[in-house]
């Protein structure tokens, strides 16, 4: 259980040439499966080092990153946002404007590429808010496969909107009642699928999380976001931004925007966590702030759990957040202190997306608004001349009704 | 030589197979799954296995999602779990104890810790479903040290290649998974079995159990045709659960119906002929 040093592991003084061969970022991730699904996961590890190899991979998930998700995104300096905050110079990276609305689409375009490689002739997925769902149902729409998404039946009630896309899309939308009926058990439920259809079935995970080879996967096809970003800056400002900040839920668009930076050491990288009603409430979904190491979804991580090793139910006004475990390599990088790891509650979620609406003319997913939350923390206590540089990783249609429910308002 | 070698070599000296039923520790609370534990050896269980709860199975359906639903709403533990076959092992020393579950309660009660405890208490095997070969050097020391087995899962998907490296740790007796599926779905057929069983036994010595989708005393009889045991939990606990009362309680027959079938489960057991 001890820190690995950064480097001792990996070689070669990179931070980015994780998981090693057991799929481990330091002590954490791995393959925490059933027997049944375990060739399988070393089939899509296989296909997808193959893939990796095959020259023609990359140039052909490009050409549908740029011509059918619509990247890159732009890089958005939030010009009226920062004379408000008065301190840092904040910009967004506007993921939030690619086709669905979210980051979501980068890895599932990427993993649809790959399942058809497999010859996989039916895609699974898992989600929580639904934008993960309905991405998956889109790229499955593209390319013609039947797609079904397990979907907790809290989630499908409080996401009605996005049940309905994916249905338009084609998916079967599968609504699941074991636990409290969220992600967690929707993830349960997608595994047991593939354990019953694991010759025909290719699983599109939503997040950095799962079994190896998974988070390094999802990784990849999300690193989009910060190499744009990256060379967006050096463009607009001609060097790296000073703090890098993105939201936490699983965790796929910060291990988006932070990996490309995570070598460059003068980069503040700083996740924000779902704090729901507060840390010390137990409604919350601060599997970092508040959790301890274990085993779920095939991955050992930073988990909520009581002290038999039992999950606990998370808590967040954003469904997309609402998760008890979180991707290994972000536990890693919190263990070796290259991330620092914070939390922003419901209530400044709330404030974040309102300031968001009103002075940039961009309303925000709630999941991104935890990340503004704290980006209004911090950049009045910054110099002028800095720079923060913040995933607006989706847009907030799909939040209207949830917020309009948090300030009283009755549609 | 292990609880668990004895009851095999007793077995075929007899010229049969095992009966391996299933209880979920707790499930409905603690007193009734206690008096279905005590019972079981009485009424025909050559080894038991007990489910430890745990909040995400899943590898399981709902059958038994819905028991360790239940028994964690009672209050059920791991120490619990432990308690329960420290309690047995009082008045049975003979008959083979076995914990099914999954890593993170073994993980969170510290795994050389869990070892120990449970070794202690009269537990002779694990079976961890998310533990695949790949990373069962997390437990497999400390087990080993305290003569706890561990009862690898075999899979219809594991494949010739892979059979050696999921073997080579396995002791106790093999778990063949019979179908791609959760528990209490599927059921395999008797073609697949005379498939399945006769590969792996090309690379191991050790029993062979059949689980996953056995339900009736006929299937239970055609898994010991083709194997040296067969595992039936789901079937057990759907009747368990159609005892209880509308609050999830157990009723006065709930313990006596459990007992019932695993008599006639026994019954099919026993009378299946068992390949020479």
């Amino acid at each position: 259980m001890n820190n690995i040093a950064p480097g001792a592991r990996f070689g070669a003084n990179s931070l980015r040439s994780g998981p090693d061969e057991r799929g481990r970022f330091g002590e954490f991730g791995g393959r925490f499966v059933a027997e049944t699904l375990m060739p399988l996961i070393l089939e899509v590890e296989q296909a997808y080092n193959a893939a990796k190899a095959d020259p023609a991979f990359q140039p052909e998930l490009d050409a549908y990153l740029k011509n059918y998700v619509g990247r890159p995104s732009p890089l958005w300096f939030a010009q009226r946002l920062t004379e408000q905050l008065g301190g840092a110079k904040v910009y967004f990276k506007r993921d939030e404007l690619n086709h669905t609305g979210a980051h979501k689409i980068n890895s599932c375009m990427g993993q649809i590429l790959l399942a058809r490689r497999m010859g996989k002739t039916r895609i699974i997925a898992e989600t929580g808010a639904g934008q993960h769902g309905v991405a998956t149902a889109t790229v499955c729409a593209l390319f013609g496969l039947p797609c079904t998404v397990y979907m907790g039946a809290t989630d499908v009630a409080r996401q009605a909107p996005n049940v309905f896309r994916m249905k338009l899309l084609g998916a079967e939308v599968k609504a699941v009642t074991s636990g409290a009926a969220t992600l967690k058990d929707a993830m349960n439920e997608a595994l047991r699928d593939w354990v019953a259809n694991v010759r025909d079935t290719f699983y599109i995970i939503g997040t950095v999380a799962g079994p190896h080879p998974y988070p390094m996967m999802v990784r990849d096809f999300q690193s989009v976001i910060g190499d744009e970003a990256k060379a967006q800056l050096r463009e607009a400002e001609g060097r790296l931004p000073d703090v890098a900040v993105a939201c936490i839920g699983g965790g796929s668009n910060a291990m988006g925007l932070f990996h490309p930076f995570l070598d460059d050491s003068s980069v503040r990288l700083i996740g924000v966590e779902a704090a729901g009603h507060g840390l010390d409430t137990q409604q919350h979904a601060a599997s970092l702030s508040r959790g301890r190491p274990g085993v779920l979804h095939g991955n050992r991580t930073y988990l909520l759990q009581n002290d038999d090793g039992q999950i606990q139910e998370a808590h967040s006004i954003s469904a997309g957040l609402d998760y008890p475990g979180i991707g290994p390599e972000h536990s890693w990088l919190h263990d070796i202190k290259r991330v620092e790891y914070v939390a922003a509650t419901d209530d400044e979620a709330l404030a974040a997306f309102q300031l968001c609406t009103r002075t940039e003319g961009i309303i925000p997913a709630l999941e991104p608004a935890h990340a503004l939350a704290h980006v209004a923390k911090i950049a009045p206590t910054m110099d002028k001349d800095k720079i923060i540089l913040m995933n607006l990783c989706g847009r907030g249609d799909k939040d209207i009704f949830t917020v309009a429910d948090a300030l009283g308002v009755k549609l | 030589m292990s609880r668990i070698a004895a009851r095999f070599a007793k077995l075929k000296a007899e010229g049969r197979g095992a009966l391996i039923p299933f209880l979920e520790a707790w499930d409905p609370d603690s007193a009734t799954s206690m008096a279905i534990l005590r019972g079981m050896p009485g009424a025909g269980a050559d080894l038991i296995e007990i489910g430890c709860p745990f909040t995400d199975p899943m590898a399981d359906g709902p059958t038994i999602q819905r028991a360790g639903r239940r028994a964690l709403d009672g209050g059920a533990s791991m120490a619990h779990t432990l308690a329960m076959v420290r309690e047995f092992r009082r008045e049975d020393d003979a008959t083979p104890v076995i914990l099914m579950g999954y890593l993170n309660p073994i993980l969170s009660y510290g795994p050389q810790r869990f070892c120990t405890d449970a070794a202690a208490a009269g537990v002779d095997g694990l079976i961890i479903v998310d533990l695949p070969s790949e990373e069962a050097d997390l437990l497999a020391a400390d087990a080993a040290a305290r003569g706890l087995d561990i009862i690898r899962l075999v899979a219809p998907t594991t494949d010739d290649a892979r059979l050696p490296l999921v073997l080579a740790g396995s002791s106790g007796f093999v778990y063949y998974v019979s179908i791609t599926g959760i528990t209490g779905t599927r059921t395999a057929s008797s073609a697949e079995l005379a498939e399945a069983i006769p590969r792996i036994r090309k690379f191991t010595d050790l029993p062979i159990a059949v689980g996953f989708g056995v339900r009736s005393a006929a299937q239970a009889a055609e898994a010991v045709r083709a194997a040296d045991g067969a595992v039936v939990a789901s079937a057990l606990i759907d009747t368990l659960a159609d005892s209880l009362d509308a609050q999830g309680r157990a009723g006065p027959d709930t313990v006596r119906r459990v007992l019932d079938q695993v008599r006639a489960l026994a019954e099919g057991v026993r009378t299946a002929r068992v390949p020479a």
